[in-house]
């Protein structure tokens, strides 16, 4: 057959990736000195949480915790940028953001203890529990977005997502949910480049995370998630069009210097020379170069580290100390009103564990 | 409504939407082709002319989606009811339904709600399509936190879905489809029907029948049939159940059959057996029978009537459970 064919461009679309450290915008964060550092000391806490939970880990007092070492900046400054009007859904490796959203220490302790009583009230915070199940999250955050373009409220929901869970039909729904009814929803892809032991390159043949968000008619875009102010500015941005009815899909790139979980062993699907490369990235220490470079470091913040370790030590003991839920909770809040059937299983429960 | 109007089930699902809709402005209707088109069913006719585009529309084509996205929506305050097209499609949503719509308020320890609705015509015998037919009530019934609801008349399926709106918790509706037209009866807007409350359709004293959604009709065409007093009882709510009302009544029969369209093995019948087993037994004349689907997918609708329990597989369950 021979024929000319017609074949016209009928689109074409490109991913930008947002970076400010080391930049000539270095300086046009508008932040001052003071919020600066007190998002340093936020990351901090952080890092000295996840160390402290670690050994909790190590000595039992925790059974299972995921750690969050190397991805502070993406979860601190994506919160940072958020409102408090605004809301935010986490998956399951989000303790620096909870911290940041203004969670109290003790009780993120408390819910890694295996006691949910330590999510109680999160709602003050416009905050959801934790939920562990890869990329189903990004469900929620896309219907609270399409609940405040319904109601006309000008805010904001950001969710937390991992690089694994854009292989997750529920990713994809969320997205393409969200470009359809103009959710003021911005999905925040932490790209740490491991799945458990799946490396990035493993889990999608694009070559950005953020390009996804081309297909469903969305905006992408990509920042380097281990340069905090450089988050700042992506979540800003993105927040100030999901709260007008467009919809946001950042991929913020970072690593997890840690296991996956305590239960992980990472040596065995990563190289150490690997891990050494990120160290130098390490979000906390570009963070105190670029302090230091700007003199906005002090003996303060020198000093912060060990009050930072004081005050983790402290909410971990309160946790400890904490009493644990009592057995008629395991029935609390199933349902509103207990059902006739769950109050006599209770009953008949109680009855045989206290025999 | 206007008082007492003549109305078939599906009629009968409109018209609870749009009073409750009506009702209460945080209630919106969302799911496949429930906008313009009303649902392949015609079950939200009417809704968005009524309500807008912001109340009552139509979704794309995913069913986590749907669920997932009215999760997120019940944690802003609204009330929405989605529908799934065929209850064969729902399974898409059960990851979304069962661990995150059953547990958020688990979960944040009565910090959030979800209270949602989630409609799905179920059950077979309407010659359709493959996965089109499928009676998933024990699924969503081990999904623990939900509330599984089956109407069998058009009052219960007004009133149930109404009351299924107005809570707090997650329900799943689940709607008979072969009988959505079947009949027409009035039904009363005032009257109220709290869930985990069974209805005893008809009062016998030989032999206790329990059956639901299309198998009630079912279940009435064989008890008149057969020479026996036959009581039958309609759980409505099949999770939290009201066995109560069936143990009771298997107190003073004696003897007691299960009909259902689900398959046999880890059907619902199978937790209504073992109930009556363990809180009737020194009432009991005979084993409980159980007349179900077999242990084999829904097959094409050529050889659905073998498959469907029908008038004299109930008729010939009765009399084994009689004659025992």
């Amino acid at each position: 057959m021979s024929c000319i064919m017609v074949r016209n461009d009928v689109y074409s679309g490109s991913i930008q990736k947002i970076e400010v450290m080391g930049t000539e915008d270095e300086e046009a964060l508008d932040a001052d000195d003071e919020e600066l550092s007190e998002l340093y000391r936020q990351m901090m806490i952080a890092r000295k949480f996840d160390e402290k939970a670690f050994s909790l880990q190590r000595r039992g007092e925790i059974s299972t915790y995921a750690p969050h070492k190397g991805q502070e900046a993406a979860q601190i400054g994506a919160m940072y940028a958020l409102g408090e009007d605004d809301w935010m859904v986490p998956s399951f490796r989000e303790t620096a953001a909870f911290i940041a959203r203004g969670a109290p220490l003790d009780k993120i302790f408390q819910r890694w203890m295996g006691d949910a009583n330590g999510q109680k009230n999160l709602s003050e915070l416009n905050t959801l529990p934790v939920a562990v199940p890869v990329g189903t999250q990004n469900l929620h955050a896309a219907g609270i977005g399409m609940a405040m373009q319904n109601r006309g409220d000008e805010k904001a929901v950001l969710g937390f997502t991992g690089d694994g869970s854009t292989s997750q039909g529920d990713f994809h729904e969320s997205l393409n949910f969200s470009g359809v009814y103009s959710a003021h929803s911005v999905f925040f892809v932490q790209n740490n480049q491991y799945a458990i032991s799946l490396p990035r390159e493993k889990q999608t043949k694009s070559e950005t995370i953020a390009q996804k968000a081309i297909a469903y008619g969305i905006d992408g875009v990509q920042v380097d998630g281990n340069d905090i102010l450089a988050v700042i500015k992506a979540v800003e941005e993105a927040l100030e069009k999901a709260r007008k009815g467009n919809p946001v899909l950042i991929e913020a790139l970072t690593y997890r210097l840690e296991d996956h979980t305590t239960s992980d062993d990472s040596t065995r699907y990563r190289e150490d020379e690997e891990v050494e490369e990120w160290k130098e990235k390490d979000p906390l220490k570009r963070f105190r170069e670029y302090l230091e470079k700007n003199d906005i470091w002090t003996d303060e913040l020198e000093e912060f580290e060990e009050k930072a370790e004081e005050k983790v030590d402290e909410a971990a003991q309160k946790a400890i100390d904490a009493d644990d839920p009592e057995f008629d909770e395991l029935f609390d809040y199933v349902y509103d009103e207990l059902p006739e059937l769950l109050q006599d299983e209770k009953k008949q429960l109680k009855k045989e564990v206290n025999e | 409504m206007p008082d007492k109007e003549k109305m078939n089930i599906v009629e009968a699902v409109n018209a609870a939407l749009e009073d409750e809709m009506e009702n209460d402005e945080d209630v919106i209707a969302y799911g496949e082709d429930v906008g313009e088109d009303g649902g392949v069913f015609r079950a939200t006719k009417g809704l968005q002319e009524k309500f807008g585009e912001e109340r009552c529309f139509s979704s794309p084509l995913a069913e986590s989606g749907i669920a997932g996205t009215a999760i997120g929506m019940s944690l802003y305050g609204f009330r929405p009811v989605v529908e799934m097209q065929f209850s064969g499609f729902s399974y898409l949503a059960f990851h979304q339904i069962k661990e995150h719509a059953a547990r958020f308020r688990i979960r944040s320890r009565g910090d959030y709600n979800v209270p949602l609705t989630v409609r799905a015509p179920y059950g077979g015998g309407i010659n359709a399509l493959e996965h089109h037919q499928e009676s998933p009530e024990a699924f969503f019934a081990h999904a623990e936190g939900l509330h599984v609801v089956i109407p069998s008349t058009p009052q219960d399926t007004y009133s149930l879905l109404r009351k299924s709106i107005q809570m707090d918790d997650p329900v799943v509706f689940l709607e008979p489809k072969k009988t959505y037209r079947a009949f027409k009866e009035e039904v009363d807007g005032d009257k109220e029907v709290d869930l985990e409350e069974a209805r005893i359709v008809q009062e016998g004293t030989d032999v206790t029948l329990i059956a639901w959604g299309a198998m009630v009709p079912v279940a009435e065409d064989a008890a008149d049939e057969i020479d026996a007093s036959v009581e039958i009882v309609d759980p409505r709510t099949i999770y939290p159940t009201d066995f109560d009302t069936i143990i009771e009544s298997v107190e003073k029969t004696g003897r007691a059959m299960v009909l259902h369209e689900a398959p046999k093995s880890a059907g619902f019948g199978a937790e209504i057996a073992t109930r009556i087993q363990e809180n009737a037994i020194l009432s009991m004349e005979a084993p409980v029978e159980r007349v179900t689907s077999p242990d084999v997918p829904y097959p094409l609708y050529t050889l659905e009537d073998f498959y469907m329990p029908n008038k004299e597989r109930a008729v010939n369950g009765l009399e084994r459970v009689l004659d025992f």
